[in-house]
């Protein structure tokens, strides 16, 4: 292949560990609320660990709390975790481009383990092909970050200082702005599918019938919808990704 | 209960690690078709902007401290775009806001 990863490993990571802070920290506040729920419903605080280390999905996590709060029984759990987490299936598909083919089956086993909202975004965002070690770097801060908060929420319930958790609660929506915001800046195209998909899920929040659909419906089915318009509108001319890919070399 | 919670996160987590893990190691080569690669190259901008708005304005206490947090988020990310700076720069707007609400 091209000499697409030229900065070694090392940078990678250590790239990866830096980023992974700021998810860390909004991890950290959002799965202590996750362990409070999770006590809630008669887990133990290992139990709600184990559940993170597994799982590492908000939504979905919520949503298997759910199962198993009312024992339905385990294709019940299947059909849940497939709907509420369908959505990692495009962003692997996205990840699998920005791979490259360079990218061998074991690291790419190891980076699938780890695909969470903030994590695709902050891979997505970086410039050329994808190296592993950022994911694997993003993934050592962040991972614990998740855990010990389901594992403290789940032992201390509500003992947080109330208003400090609150203030965390926007810190995974800051780090999604300042992913899509710089390149929004440069190209007006990403500026308005940025503005119409902020209208469009929106709207789907108000509208009765529309607004009981889940949240990982809504967003499978807005990005398709959108990005699927948006490629058939502004097709991406084989350039411009190419001019990406070098960018950093 | 002990032994069915285990069977049940056991059974979330494969069904999840297969939604992860399929298309990333069975989508090897790039993908030609330029509508597909626009599709993709697009997907990350719309299911981000997807979650954070309005989803946003629930994660804290008020609307009124959640918009100063978005708002503030905005703004720092356009002069700034570093993660940690625009997220933290986030959760102390909205901090600050709470105290006067």
């Amino acid at each position: 292949m091209h000499k697409e990863i030229q900065k070694g490993n090392g940078y990678w990571y250590k790239k990866g560990l830096r980023d992974g802070i700021p998810i860390a920290m909004g991890y950290f506040a959002v799965a202590f609320t996750l362990g409070i729920t999770a006590k809630n419903i008669g887990m133990t605080p290992v139990q709600a660990a184990v559940s993170s280390m597994l799982l590492h999905a908000s939504a979905g996590q919520y949503a298997a709390m759910t199962v198993i709060a009312s024992g339905t029984g385990y294709l019940e759990m299947v059909m849940t975790t497939l709907i509420v987490n369908l959505r990692y299936l495009l962003m692997s598909c996205a990840l699998s481009q920005k791979a490259g083919s360079s990218m061998k089956t074991g690291h790419r086993m190891v980076v699938s383990y780890y695909i969470t909202d903030e994590i695709f975004g902050i891979a997505s965002a970086v410039e050329g092909k994808l190296n592993p070690f950022y994911n694997y770097g993003a993934a050592t801060v962040a991972g614990p970050g998740w855990t010990v908060g389901t594992f403290l929420g789940a032992l201390l319930g509500a003992a947080l200082p109330e208003r400090l958790g609150r203030a965390f609660g926007v810190a995974l929506y800051g780090m999604f702005i300042a992913i899509i915001i710089p390149p929004a800046k440069k190209s007006r195209i990403i500026c308005g599918i940025v503005i119409f998909s902020m209208l469009a899920s929106f709207l789907f929040s108000l509208i009765p019938g529309i607004r009981e659909i889940s949240e990982g419906f809504k967003i499978i089915i807005l990005t398709v919808v959108i990005a699927g318009f948006a490629a058939w509108k502004f097709p991406v001319r084989e350039n411009d990704t190419e001019q990406e890919g070098r960018a950093d070399n | 209960m002990t032994q069915n919670v285990y069977f049940y996160l056991i059974v979330a987590a494969l069904t999840l690690y297969a939604i992860r893990a399929l298309p990333m190691t069975l989508i090897r080569k790039d993908i030609k078709s330029p509508f597909l690669r626009s599709f993709l190259y697009y997907v990350p901008y719309v299911t981000l902007a997807v979650m954070t708005f309005p989803a946003i304005l629930h994660a804290t206490g008020s609307p009124y401290s959640a918009w100063a947090g978005f708002i503030a988020a905005l703004g720092i990310a356009y002069v700034d775009g570093n993660l940690f700076r625009v997220a933290i720069g986030a959760c102390a707007m909205v901090y600050v806001a709470e105290l006067f609400l």
